[in-house]
């Protein structure tokens, strides 16, 4: 029983697309490719990275980021070079730049603007401090308590 | 001023559910290619000598001198056996079509085109699919407007429709063949 336990747990490990012939022999350089391959989005299957998808697209993608760094590619220079074919779309990070700003900071900006307008509402809820009588207002409260006692 | 506070949420709101809705409209296979106003990948791809031997493929040298369109295809493609009259119409208004056999076996390809016939000007094979990455392609059919100079000018990610050819590529190329 435990010995199937663990099998089907070993069986339920992450799958990943990469093929055995696709792999390096420098486990240094395979290991980088497959942090590239994991940032990568695959254009077939939008919602995939390449390192787990199983479209001949995704499969070419891969030869080719492990090509680049076996050529002595940056990790930067291996993805700006798909970057170059395909677009920002293709990163699952999207970079921080003018175009992204908006992305980037909107959740700040949208948090800041509640955070005003709550601190907005709420000043007007407190109650208004009393303002001092006047002279004139305070001669009248006399009058009326006079008035009050001669009754 | 309450009826301000009031009206903040609610226009943000339609405004978030329109840009939403929008977005739901755009078809997300449709990338836009970062090849538009420039130049050509450089490729040089054999032909597929069961079709035409005297072909020796293209390169991409050979996009000078007037607007033609690559035409990215392949045997395996279900989409593209409907493109494929639009291509001849394309061909004989007086356009080059240029094909790339896109990840396709030269004898798939021969006995596809033997098949549906040939509406191309020459054909090369892109068995690799190196030249297809360079051209940013995410799926056949796709197909490029290139103009005089050799530059990248329009992308159509999926089949030429009619619609497609008569409202925008046609007049675009008759733009192109008006250019220096």
């Amino acid at each position: 029983m435990r010995r199937l336990a663990f099998a089907l747990l070993v069986l339920a490990a992450p799958v990943h697309a990469v093929q055995p012939d696709e792999m390096l022999a420098d486990p240094g350089l395979e290991a980088r490719a497959r942090t590239i391959s994991q940032e990568l989005r695959c254009v077939v299957c939008q919602n995939q990275d390449i390192d787990s998808s199983d479209a001949p697209l995704a499969r070419d993608l891969r030869i080719l980021v492990r090509e680049r760094l076996t050529k002595g590619d940056s990790d930067t220079a291996a993805m700006d070079y798909i970057v170059a074919r395909y677009g920002h779309f293709v990163l699952l990070k999207p970079p921080v730049e003018p175009a992204t700003w908006l992305l980037w900071l909107g959740p700040f900006a949208v948090l800041g603007l509640g955070g005003a307008a709550l601190a907005y509402w709420s000043r007007g809820r407190r109650p208004v401090d009393a303002a001092p009588l006047s002279d004139a207002e305070r001669r009248e409260l006399a009058t009326l308590g006079d008035s009050g006692d001669s009754r | 001023m309450k009826r301000l506070l009031f009206a903040v949420p609610v226009a943000a709101f339609i405004a978030l559910v329109t840009v939403f809705g929008l977005g739901l409209t755009k078809d997300p296979s449709k990338l836009p290619s970062q090849l538009i106003d420039r130049p050509l990948p450089v490729f040089a791809l054999p032909g597929i000598a069961a079709i035409n031997p005297e072909s020796g493929g293209f390169a991409s040298t050979v996009f000078r001198g007037q607007p033609a369109l690559i035409n990215v295809f392949a045997s395996w493609c279900s989409a593209c056996p409907p493109e494929h009259p639009m291509l001849g119409r394309i061909k004989a208004e007086g356009v080059p079509v240029y094909g790339i056999a896109w990840k396709d076996k030269p004898a798939d390809t021969r006995d596809w085109l033997a098949k549906l016939g040939n509406p191309y000007t020459a054909i090369a094979a892109d068995e690799s699919g190196r030249t297809a990455i360079d051209l940013g392609v995410t799926g056949a059919p796709e197909s490029f407007i290139v103009d005089k100079a050799g530059r990248v000018r329009y992308k159509v990610v999926g089949a030429i429709t009619p619609e497609i050819w008569d409202a925008t590529l046609k007049p675009l190329i008759a733009k192109l063949r008006t250019e220096a």
